[in-house]
């Protein structure tokens, strides 16, 4: 057993990412490079360490390799703990044959006994495919002082995306009336962010009663929730303004990247006081050549600018040739420019080559080119145009 | 390979001529290359050369030295099987602090004696190479040299101070001098020497009991004739910062892609302490050419010909000519900043105009406003 905790994260990292397409062909969700040197789920682990949570578990699913060893003992985020810290949890073989995660609440459900250890009065559960800065702990004080079986984190959405989301009805007490995931013709534009506060106990009643059920499709959204509802529980909505992005497809990513190239970004990375923790590259400093120009961009340690670059991300280790021009887009780690390549709306994936000459997407065509990882393109490319949604 | 090899950092009477940006600093710790502090090139050598016990000799103003190091982990040297070990004067009289580095190597012998290793390299932090120490330590055995000393040829000394050492055609060392010396030589001594630790052991007690304080100018030098020692031509870059005119000129060397490439990453990475800095933001105003820019900084400005180290803000109008600017500098609005050093934390306000020459750059010290 472990020393008795208040609260224990929860954080879902097994994400497929299907509509990342090539990005995500070897690669977990969470483990999908943002911002010109983080990981998405590098948010939500920050925002651990700053909320003051020092035991996490990462569930995790579908392409582990690179996301376990990114996380490694979870020194980066303060969470290589004597007591508590991290841990990585994938689904695992049982004496009676294991399972796969089936659904976000099965894989809770299958990691009871972690969070038993630590015997918390409160599960916070939280996804690593969204971008934002959050202090959990102010959601847990909510919590407490509603008095709520659950709260649910909510934030206003444009309408015409509200049904891409759960949403929620709200009284004036912030207790939730109403929950429909994802409706067709939403009555709310009160996005659930997926970050859910539980009282353990009921948490853990639920989560065997949702078992239990043979028609469950052991998802919290679709199960847990309408289920909690129906039993006439206490769900609280704790109202987050900020910013917060789901980058779950390509047109997302790109323009959470984009984001932040405003003059003020309404996601500052520069804040001290909320420092985005990650595995450091540890590259020298970025060399910008007498030719470059750079402007509205983000440029990253390791990088050797010799062309034009603006309105981009570069990640770490990205090198451009000589009169080369980068319009619009990510350059995620390591790619190689070529001298006099051109590069417009696209996301070029970590360790491509772009050959000299190349000319990668239009400037005035509105679809987002992508770059398979380590993809090699030479005069006569071939390319996976992405239709936008 | 099994390496059977310690390192030791000595910083013991580390002379340097860096006036204020070694007022509350030791050397080893003066920021470079954008990024950096001194002691991370030797640090990171040793340690890409398979060397995993690493005693730093520490001497005076050495708390910037205990943050930079930590416990070693940037260096990968604070697992089971590797160390960092900072060792400061171990005298409870201070007048001995002063006293030569044999005395403390004599003080520190317990870190020796305690270990199984065979052979001990012992260098200084203002060489600033990446080198690789394997090639060197089978040389030496092949040699059967009892010490062997890395030296360079040719030099670009760029205004810094280093021993001259002469040799014969087997590569013998024959003489030394300090680098006031009237000696006539163009191979200049790296301050680094490999050889058995019984051998430093034995030379640090005779020396001592003969009455010598220093391992190189006594220790060395009086027993040249009866030890076999020999040069180790190192081929790569090198500077030797231990002079203000060499610490500018060598930090604009880098400016070269092609020292660039050499110095951070051939034949091993350079390791640093990481800071968190997010990227650094070019603004829409925003003009550089030939730069050095590292994570954090905010351009609005103009940057030419400059190195700026982590958190540094050029603002609108601000132009930044052949300077370097450490960390969470802060350039005003309208500002000129030519053939500058400033040290952490500076703030320039707005219009102002600030000028060095290449000779004699303008430095401003720590938290300075100008």
């Amino acid at each position: 057993m472990g020393r008795k905790k208040e609260m224990v994260a929860m954080l879902l990292a097994g994400g497929e990412g299907k509509r990342l397409g090539v990005l995500t062909k070897d690669l977990a969700k969470p483990a999908v490079y943002f911002g010109g040197k983080y990981r998405i789920i590098d948010f939500t682990l920050s925002n651990c360490a700053h909320s003051g949570i020092d035991t996490v578990g990462v569930l995790t699913q579908y392409q582990p390799l690179e996301l376990n060893r990114y996380l490694g003992i979870g020194s980066p985020w303060g969470l290589d703990r004597k007591d508590g810290g991290m841990a990585i949890l994938p689904p695992f073989v049982k004496q009676k044959g294991g399972v796969w995660y089936k659904g976000t609440a099965n894989a809770i459900y299958q990691n009871m006994a972690f969070i038993e250890r630590y015997d918390p009065n409160y599960v916070l559960v939280i996804s690593g495919d969204h971008i934002y800065k959050m202090d959990y702990d102010l959601m847990l004080q909510h919590h407490k002082k509603s008095g709520a079986d659950i709260t649910i984190a909510g934030i206003e959405v444009p309408w015409k995306e509200a049904s891409r989301f759960g949403v929620m009805h709200v009284d004036d007490e912030d207790r939730i009336t109403a929950f429909e995931e994802k409706p067709k013709s939403p009555t709310s534009n009160i996005a659930s962010m997926g970050v859910y506060i539980f009282s353990w106990s009921v948490l853990q009643k639920y989560l065997m009663y949702d078992e239990a059920s043979r028609n469950s499709s052991n998802d919290f959204g679709k199960d847990i929730i309408p289920a909690m509802m129906r039993d006439g529980l206490h769900l609280s909505a704790y109202s987050f303004r900020g910013y917060w992005k789901d980058v779950g497809t390509i047109e997302s990513l790109w323009e959470a990247n984009m984001d932040l190239l405003d003059d003020k970004p309404s996601l500052d990375l520069a804040d001290k006081e909320w420092r985005i923790y990650s595995v450091s590259p540890n590259r020298p400093a970025q060399y910008m050549a007498s030719g470059a120009s750079v402007t509205s961009s983000m440029v990253t340690e390791g990088c050797i600018v010799e062309g034009d670059v603006e309105r981009s991300v570069l990640f770490f280790g990205v090198t451009t040739g000589k009169k080369s021009i980068v319009s619009e887009s990510v350059i995620m780690p390591n790619v190689q420019i070529g001298k006099g390549a051109r590069i417009y709306r696209a996301i070029i994936g970590e360790g491509a080559v772009i050959e000299d000459g190349v000319c990668i997407g239009s400037p005035d065509d509105d679809a987002i080119t992508v770059v398979a990882v380590g993809e090699f393109v030479s005069n006569e490319p071939l390319l996976l145009e992405v239709e936008p949604s | 390979m099994k390496h059977q090899v310690m390192g030791v950092i000595n910083l013991i009477h580390e002379t340097d001529d860096l006036e204020r940006l070694t007022q509350n600093r030791c050397l080893a710790t003066v920021p470079f290359g954008a990024r950096y502090r001194l002691i991370d090139f030797i640090l990171s050598s040793m340690v890409n050369s398979g060397i995993n016990k690493v005693a730093v000799f520490a001497h005076t103003k050495f708390r910037s030295l205990m943050d930079h190091v930590g416990s070693g982990d940037h260096w990968d040297l604070n697992n089971r099987q590797s160390g960092l070990f900072l060792l400061p004067p171990a005298t409870d009289d201070i007048q001995e602090v002063s006293r030569g580095d044999l005395y403390h190597f004599y003080q520190h012998r317990d870190y020796f004696n305690r270990s199984t290793l065979e052979y001990v390299v012992i260098a200084r932090s203002h060489m600033v190479c990446n080198i690789d120490f394997e090639p060197i330590i089978e040389a030496h055995k092949a040699r059967e040299a009892d010490i062997t000393i890395v030296c360079k040829k040719h030099a670009d000394l760029m205004g810094g101070k280093a021993r001259k050492v002469k040799m014969n055609a087997d590569g013998r060392i024959t003489a030394m001098q300090d680098h006031y010396g009237r000696m006539h030589s163009d191979v200049s001594s790296m301050e680094m020497y490999i050889m058995r630790k019984d051998l430093l052991m034995e030379l640090v007690e005779t020396s001592l009991a003969q009455g010598q304080d220093h391992l190189v100018r006594h220790a060395i030098f009086s027993r040249i004739d009866k030890l076999r020692v020999f040069g180790y031509m190192h081929e790569g870059y090198l500077a030797v910062v231990n002079t203000l005119s060499s610490y500018y000129q060598s930090n604009m060397s880098l400016l070269e892609p092609d020292v660039w490439r050499e110095v951070f990453f051939q034949p091993g990475t350079v390791f640093t302490k990481g800071k968190d800095e997010p990227p650094a933001r070019y603004l829409g105003t925003s003009k550089v050419s030939n730069s050095l820019i590292a994570n954090g900084c905010r351009i609005e400005g103009t940057v030419e010909n400059s190195i700026l180290f982590r958190g540094v803000h050029v603002r609108k109008g601000a132009v930044v000519r052949n300077s370097i600017i450490m960390q969470n500098g802060d350039i005003g609005e309208n500002s000129l900043i030519q053939h500058c050093i400033l040290d952490k934390d500076v703030r320039v306000q707005y219009d102002r105009d600030i000028r060095g020459s290449v000779e004699n750059p303008f430095l401003a010290g720590k938290r300075k406003i100008i």
